[in-house]
C-alpha cells in the first residue's frame, strides 16, 4: 500500500491523544494520582484533545473531496471509519464536561468528575479501536486482517499517551514512579505485540495468482499488463517498500519506539527524573512510532497485485 | 433479479475493444466523464471502468494464453458497499447493481481497498470515485432497440466472449453458460460471492507438430544459414 503520511499522521497522533486522556483520567478519577494540581490535569486534558484533533483534521487531507465528509457519520451500522468518526467526535462533549469539572470544582474526584471520564475513557477506548478496525476488518489485506491489528493499534496509543503523561508529570514536577511504572508495563506489552506481528505476517497465507485467476491446476504468469502507464490501481497499492528499508525501518522500530524510552522511564522508575530525559524518550518514541505506522502501511499487500504479476500477497 | 456478466475466457482475443467500448459510452455516462490524465504526455493514465490483462497458463510446451478482461463484479457480498462511510456505494436491491452516488462520495479510497478485483477507481480531477455501472443508463433505455439493451463491453465484443444477463433466471442465456461451461468466480476464498462468471479455455486437442518438418541436411544448412546471417 501507498503510505499516506496524512493518515500516517492522523492514526499516530489521534492514538496517543486517546492514550493520554485514557491514562491521565484513568489515574485521576480511581485515585492514583493524588498529588496533581488543577492545573497539570487541565493541560494533559487540553494536550489530549489538541493532538486527537490534530490528527482528525490531517486525515481530511486524505480525502481527495471533502466538502462531504461530514457525510462519514451516517453508515456506522455497517463501516468502521463512520464509527470511528462518530465515536471520535463523541469523545469531545464527554472529555469536555471532564475538564469543565476539573476546573469548576478543583481535583477531588466527585461524581460528575467520574461518571463524564469513565465516559470519556471507554469511548476514547472504542475510538482506538475502531481505528484499527478501518484496517483489521479488510479481507483483501492479509497483512492487516488480523485481530493484531486493533490491539496494536490500542496498545501503541496507551504507550505514547504513557509517554505523555510522564513528560507532564516531570514537567510539573509530580511523583513520576507510578506513571514510570506503568509506562514500563505497557511498552513493554506493547513491544511484545507488535514483534508477534511482525512474526505472524512473514507467513504467506491466502489468495495466490492461481485463485485470482481461477487457473488452480498450472502455474500463471503474467504476460501483459494491459496498460501503458501506471493506473490508479499500481499507485494506491503497487507500492513496495526496499527489503533493506524494511528490515532497517524494524530495527529501527524497536529501538526508538520501545528500547529508548523504555530505558529512559526506567531510570525514572525510582523518582528522579530530568525533563530532558523525559522528552528524548517522548521524541524517540513518536520517531519509532511513526515508522512502525509507515512500516504497516508499506508492508500491506493488496490481493488486486495478484492480477498484476504477483504470485502471492 | 441479479444482473451480470458472463465472460468466454475460450473465445476472448485480448483486443481491449470491450475497454474501449466501455470508455467511449461511459465518459459521457452517468457516471462520466472517465476523466483522462496527460492523454497525450509521456505517461498516459486515466479511469477505466474495464481494464484486460494477459497471462500465460501452465509450461511450455503445454501452455497457453488468457486474456482476461475484469469489471466490477457486482458482488452479492459486496465489502465495498458495507465500508464506505458516506452511503455514496450502494447496491440496488432490484437488478443488484453497485453505483457509487457521484454527489455523496467524499474520496476517501476505502471502498478501493476493500474490494478484491480492482474495480474501484479514483478521479483524481472529479475526486470521486468510479465504477462499471452495467451501463446501467443503457440497459434500461426504452429509445434504444431491445437488442441495444445491453452493456456497451457486450455489444461491442467482436469474439462473442461477453454476455449479459440475470442470474437468478435458470433458463437466461447467462444461466445456461454457466452450467454447460463450468463457469467459476474469481477469488471465492475471499467471500465477495461476485456475479460475474467465467467461462474456462475448453479443453482442445493439441495439434500434433511432430510430422511438420523432418531434419535433414539439407533443413540443417538452410537453419545455419538462417541463424548466422544478419538481415
Amino acid at each position: 500500500m501507498h503510505p499516506a503520511l496524512s493518515v500516517i499522521i492522523f492514526t499516530v497522533s489521534s492514538g496517543a491523544g486517546y492514550g493520554l486522556l485514557m491514562l491521565l483520567i484513568g489515574l485521576h478519577i480511581f485515585g492514583f494520582t493524588t498529588d496533581m494540581s488543577e492545573n497539570e490535569l487541565l493541560t494533559g486534558g487540553v494536550i489530549g484533545l489538541g493532538l486527537v484533533t490534530f490528527g482528525l483534521m490531517s486525515s481530511t487531507f486524505h480525502l481527495a473531496n471533502p466538502k462531504n465528509a461530514w457525510r462519514a457519520f451516517s453508515r456506522f451500522r455497517t463501516s468502521w471509519l463512520s464509527r470511528e468518526g462518530l465515536f471520535a467526535v463523541l469523545v469531545y462533549p464527554f472529555a469536555l464536561l471532564y475538564l469543565f469539572g476539573v476546573w469548576n470544582s478543583g481535583v477531588a474526584v466527585n461524581g460528575f468528575i467520574q461518571v463524564t471520564g469513565f465516559i470519556t475513557i471507554i469511548l476514547s477506548l472504542i475510538t482506538v479501536f475502531s481505528t484499527g478496525m478501518i484496517y483489521g476488518c479488510l479481507k483483501t489485506i492479509r497483512q492487516w486482517n488480523t485481530a493484531l491489528t486493533p490491539a496494536n493499534y490500542i496498545l501503541l496509543g496507551l504507550a505514547l499517551g504513557a509517554l505523555l503523561l510522564v513528560a507532564l508529570r516531570v514537567s510539573f514536577k509530580g511523583e513520576v514512579g507510578l506513571v514510570a511504572s506503568l509506562t514500563l508495563v505497557i511498552l513493554d506489552i506493547a513491544l511484545i505485540a507488535k514483534a508477534i506481528y511482525y512474526f505472524w505476517i512473514r507467513r504467506v497465507t491466502g489468495p495466490t495468482m492461481n485463485t485470482a485467476t481461477g487457473f488452480t491446476r498450472a502455474n500463471v504468469r503474467l504476460l501483459d499488463v494491459g496498460h501503458t502507464a501506471g493506473t490508479f490501481l499500481t499507485e494506491e497499492f503497487g507500492y513496495i517498500p526496499e527489503k533493506g528499508t524494511v528490515t532497517l525501518f524494524k530495527v529501527l522500530v524497536f529501538a526508538l519506539g520501545f528500547v529508548v524510552p523504555g530505558l529512559l522511564v526506567f531510570g525514572m522508575v525510582g523518582g528522579d527524573a530530568s525533563a530532558a530525559a523525559a522528552l528524548v524518550a517522548l521524541i524517540s518514541a513518536f520517531l519509532g512510532i511513526g515508522l512502525e505506522r509507515w512500516l504497516f502501511f508499506a508492508e500491506a499487500r493488496h490481493v488486486v497485485n495478484l492480477y498484476h504479476g504477483a504470485q502471492h500477497t | 433479479m441479479r444482473l451480470g456478466l458472463v465472460i468466454d475466457l475460450d473465445t476472448c482475443v485480448g483486443c481491449h475493444g470491450c475497454a474501449v467500448a466501455c470508455k467511449q459510452w461511459n465518459t459521457s455516462g452517468t457516471t462520466g466523464p472517465l476523466t483522462d490524465y496527460r492523454p497525450y504526455g509521456r505517461n498516459p493514465s486515466g479511469v477505466w471502468f474495464n481494464r484486460i490483462r494477459h497471462y500465460e497458463v501452465g509450461d511450455y510446451p503445454n501452455n497457453k494464453t488468457i486474456n482476461f478482461p475484469m469489471s466490477c463484479m457486482h458482488c452479492d457480498d459486496a465489502d465495498c458497499v458495507t465500508v464506505c462511510p458516506t452511503g455514496a456505494s450502494y447496491k440496488r436491491k432490484e437488478d443488484g447493481i453497485v453505483l457509487v452516488d457521484q454527489d455523496k462520495c467524499m474520496g476517501c479510497n476505502y471502498c478501493s481497498w476493500a474490494c478484491p478485483y480492482g474495480a474501484r477507481e479514483l478521479d483524481r480531477e472529479a475526486g470521486v470515485m468510479k465504477k462499471c455501472t452495467l451501463c446501467v443508463d443503457r440497459i434500461y433505455d426504452e429509445t434504444l432497440d431491445e437488442i441495444d439493451r445491453q452493456p456497451a463491453c457486450v455489444i461491442t465484443c467482436p469474439a462473442h466472449a461477453r454476455y449479459f444477463g440475470d442470474f437468478d433466471d435458470p433458463n437466461s442465456e447467462v444461466s445456461q453458460l454457466v452450467r454447460d461451461r463450468a463457469g467459476y468466480k474469481l477469488m471465492p476464498e475471499v467471500g465477495y460471492n461476485p456475479t460475474n462468471t467465467y467461462l474456462p479455455p475448453r479443453l482442445t486437442r493439441p495439434i500434433p507438430t511432430d510430422d511438420v518438418r523432418k531434419d535433414n541436411l539439407i533443413s540443417k544448412v538452410k537453419d545455419w544459414a538462417n541463424k548466422s546471417v544478419a538481415r
